[in-house]
């Protein structure tokens, strides 16, 4: 085991037991004793009041398969589009990426896959050094198989230390499959990103147990360390009409894909579901009472410029479809605004949407626990508050 | 039709908490249960049983205690579980438990194979492509709906950001769910019986003709290096007065931050 306990200094004071986010820890003759499941995360070495847990031989992880890690050097960043246009979590991918690639004084590549020309130009003014286009018709729309493909074959090519990919639908379906190819790790869903100073290593911060713990994981003897995004959490680069970069085309032997996409079809309800991209979302539980409720949300959502959300109560009770639910078993957002309207505030929804920069809380119990988590809270009734309130913000947008 | 779907045990996030003095886990009393995604995946795997014959294996890899879960799924009616136990499985980031499960399943063999979109503790939603390339066999993330399922293809709905996507793929292949999908059953009385007696195929790195240097921590290329509490932000402010003048207030702080 690369961590243990040492006996001698061990007193079965029990402060470790509790902090070992794997369940390594164990009682044996009044002693604490680390198990196989250890992950080597070093979280009780700190938390022992007499220093008995040590780390015994760091290092001592698989390195047969070790890379020739210099050999890999720029970040790369997979640049995600729909139909044909560059999708805006690419650009905040390209912001993290500048701030990464200027640290480690390398170049920024951003991977463009079934876009044309003016697009690729674009990442070049919003920060690449160089765009890897592949205009295959064949790729214009998402696909698993192909999309993998050609991702892990460029990369194979031009051996980024760095993959980063947006945590959307579309990067957390096919970026696992890249990473499985490659043969190396990939952090899911990360929320900040930084270089070690003295290792290099990317440090890759991301929530996990529904949001409820924050870990920091590397991958330090395999490459390229990759790491899907979460949109909307980074900020974009500068943007600079006159920057210059290379436009390199890709060929590739007509990608194959064993699945295929025979429709897409368009969320009928008028407003956006794209919960994953809104400014606004004006969120509604049980507390909207029915359809009816619904309606008066969307209006309201609609004033606002915004989207509409929903808590499972809501959709359970079949007033929201389930592509609006936030939460555990639904979508996680992170907009500017999240307001909740006739929701308790449940764990379950909390972890859905409590990284929101404000959260505007309306419900008529004062004691609900959303409250705990609102910026802004309003004790009352809905069915009176909002539909005053979608009045006053027409009159001020002068709608 | 042979099907097999990946269960995970897994601690009921919700009453988990992070004591912000230690930064550690407070676990204490917290019950394990299926992830809340798998039990969708159970019942989908159940249905295309029932609707075409064969039979329904559940899969998990995990500590000896999960054979409990492995249960609760033939309880609601699977017919056979296996269980991936080894101390040489213990410290898998995804990239090792995906190629783990993968040796099992070559070894099980499967036409569909069902996950989780999600596990609620590790919270990737890694597992299943990940699984899906090491089989090399496609998968369709995010299903809702089941359209249509023959011998040798199926038709389904994959939901994505602006709607969702019909998609179809030949057999085998992998299919991560959502909840949406369908209403999972409870046990029932027989089902519960069936549970009590049934035999869980134990499997270990023997059984699975795995490579060592690929299982377990030795074998996973990301390490969790610290864990911490997320930062709790921004006190609340309460706006107080008539509707009229709560209204009023609140558009003046929209006003503040640029939302208006
Ligand atoms: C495994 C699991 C996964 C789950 N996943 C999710 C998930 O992804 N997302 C999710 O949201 N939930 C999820 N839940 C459910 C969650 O636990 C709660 O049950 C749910 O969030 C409650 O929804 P709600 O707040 O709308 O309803 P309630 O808790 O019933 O709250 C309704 C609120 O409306 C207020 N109200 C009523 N009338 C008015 C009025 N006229 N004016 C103002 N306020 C009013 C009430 O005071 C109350 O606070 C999950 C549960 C489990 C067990
Ligand atoms: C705090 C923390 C952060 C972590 N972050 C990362 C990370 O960023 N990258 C990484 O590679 N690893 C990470 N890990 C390790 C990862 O959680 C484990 O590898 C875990 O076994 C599988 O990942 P998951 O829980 O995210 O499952 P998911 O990929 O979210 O699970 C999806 C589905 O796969 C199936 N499945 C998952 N695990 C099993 C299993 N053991 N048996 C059967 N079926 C299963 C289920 O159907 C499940 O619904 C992290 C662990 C911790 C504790
Ligand atoms: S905290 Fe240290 S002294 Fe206390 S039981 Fe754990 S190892 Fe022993
Ligand atoms: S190092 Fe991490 S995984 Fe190992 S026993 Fe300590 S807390 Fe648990």
């Amino acid at each position: 085991m690369p961590v243990i306990v040492k006996p001698d200094k061990c007193t079965g004071c029990e402060t470790c037991l509790d902090s070992c986010p794997f369940d390594a820890i164990e009682f044996k003759d009044g002693k604490a004793y680390i198990n196989e499941y250890c992950n080597a995360c070093m979280t009780c070495l700190p938390v022992c009041p007499e220093g008995a847990i040590i780390e015994t031989e760091p290092g001592t992880r698989n390195m047969e398969h070790r890379q020739e890690i210099a050999d890999y050097k720029d970040v790369l960043i997979f640049a995600e589009q729909r139909e044909g246009k560059v999708a805006s979590v690419s650009y905040e991918l390209l912001g993290i990426g500048k701030k990464l690639s200027n640290e480690l004084d390398t170049q920024l590549i951003a991977a463009l896959l079934g876009a044309g020309e003016p697009e690729a130009r674009e990442l070049i003014k919003w920060g690449a050094d160089k765009v890897l286009l592949c205009s295959d018709s064949g790729l214009e729309r998402f696909n698993d198989d192909a999309y993998s493909g050609v991702l892990a074959q460029v990369i194979n090519e031009y051996k980024p230390s760095i993959v980063l990919a947006g945590a959307t639908p579309i990067g957390r379906s096919f970026i696992p499959r890249v990473a499985a190819k490659l043969r190396t790790g990939l952090t899911a869903d990360c929320t900040s990103l930084e270089i070690d100073k003295e290792t290099k290593n990317l440090l890759q911060i991301r929530p996990a147990f529904g949001g409820n713990i924050m870990a920091t994981i590397v991958c330090p003897d395999y490459r390229p360390q990759m790491a899907t995004v979460r949109p909307r959490v980074m900020k974009r680069g500068e943007y600079d009409e006159n920057r210059r970069g290379e436009i390199v085309h890709v060929k590739v032997e007509n990608p194959v894909s064993r699945t295929k996409v025979l429709e897409f079809v368009k969320e009928v309800s008028g407003i956006s579901v794209n919960l994953h991209e809104a400014d606004i979302i004006v969120a509604g539980g049980r507390g909207i009472g029915g359809e009816k409720g619904y309606k008066m949300l969307e209006e309201f959502a609609e004033a606002l410029g915004g989207s509409v959300g929903a808590s499972r109560a809501a959709v359970d009770e079949g007033w929201i479809p389930y592509s609006h639910q936030v939460g555990q078993t639904g979508k996680t957002v992170n907009p500017k605004v999240y307001i909740a309207c006739g929701i308790s505030g449940a764990v379950q929804h909390l972890v859905g949407m409590q990284s929101s920069d404000i959260i505007i809380a309306i419900n008529k119990n004062p004691e609900a626990p959303i409250f705990n988590v609102a910026t802004f809270g309003l004790v009352g009734d809905l069915f009176e508050i909002i539909p005053l309130l979608t009045k006053k913000i027409r009159e001020a947008k002068g709608l | 039709m042979n099907i097999i779907v990946c269960i995970k045990q897994v601690p009921d996030t919700a009453e988990i908490r992070i004591n912000p003095e230690t930064n550690t886990l407070m676990r204490e009393g917290v019950p394990s249960i299926i992830n809340p995604f798998d039990l969708h995946a159970i019942e989908a795997g159940i249905r295309i049983r029932e609707q075409l014959g064969g039979k329904v294996t559940v899969l998990t890899m995990g500590p000896p205690q999960a054979e409990t879960s492995l249960r609760e799924a033939v309880a609601m009616g699977a017919d056979e579980a296996a269980l991936l136990s080894d101390k040489a499985f213990a410290g898998s980031d995804t990239w090792a438990t995906s190629y783990t499960l993968a040796q099992a399943i070559k070894k099980l063999g499967s036409d569909i194979v069902f996950c989780g979109k999600q596990a609620i503790d590790g919270d990737t939603a890694q597992v299943g492509p990940e699984t899906a390339e090491f089989l090399d066999i496609p998968h369709i993330s995010y299903v809702k709906k089941i359209e249509e399922v023959t011998d040798n293809t199926i038709r389904v709905q994959r939901l994505m950001d602006e709607g969702y996507d019909i998609v179809e793929s030949s057999l085998p292949v992998l299919l991560t769910v959502v909840r949406e999908l369908n209403q999972p059953r409870m046990p029932s009385l027989k089902g519960k019986m069936a549970a009590k007696k049934a035999e869980i195929k134990k499997m270990g790195i023997t059984d699975i003709e795995a490579d060592e240097n690929s299982l377990g921590l030795k074998g996973s290329p990301t390490q969790v290096r610290k864990i911490f509490a997320p930062e709790i932000k921004a006190e609340r402010k309460m706006i107080e007065g008539t509707p009229e003048e709560q209204v009023d207030n609140l558009i003046k702080e929209l006003r503040e931050i640029k939302c208006l």
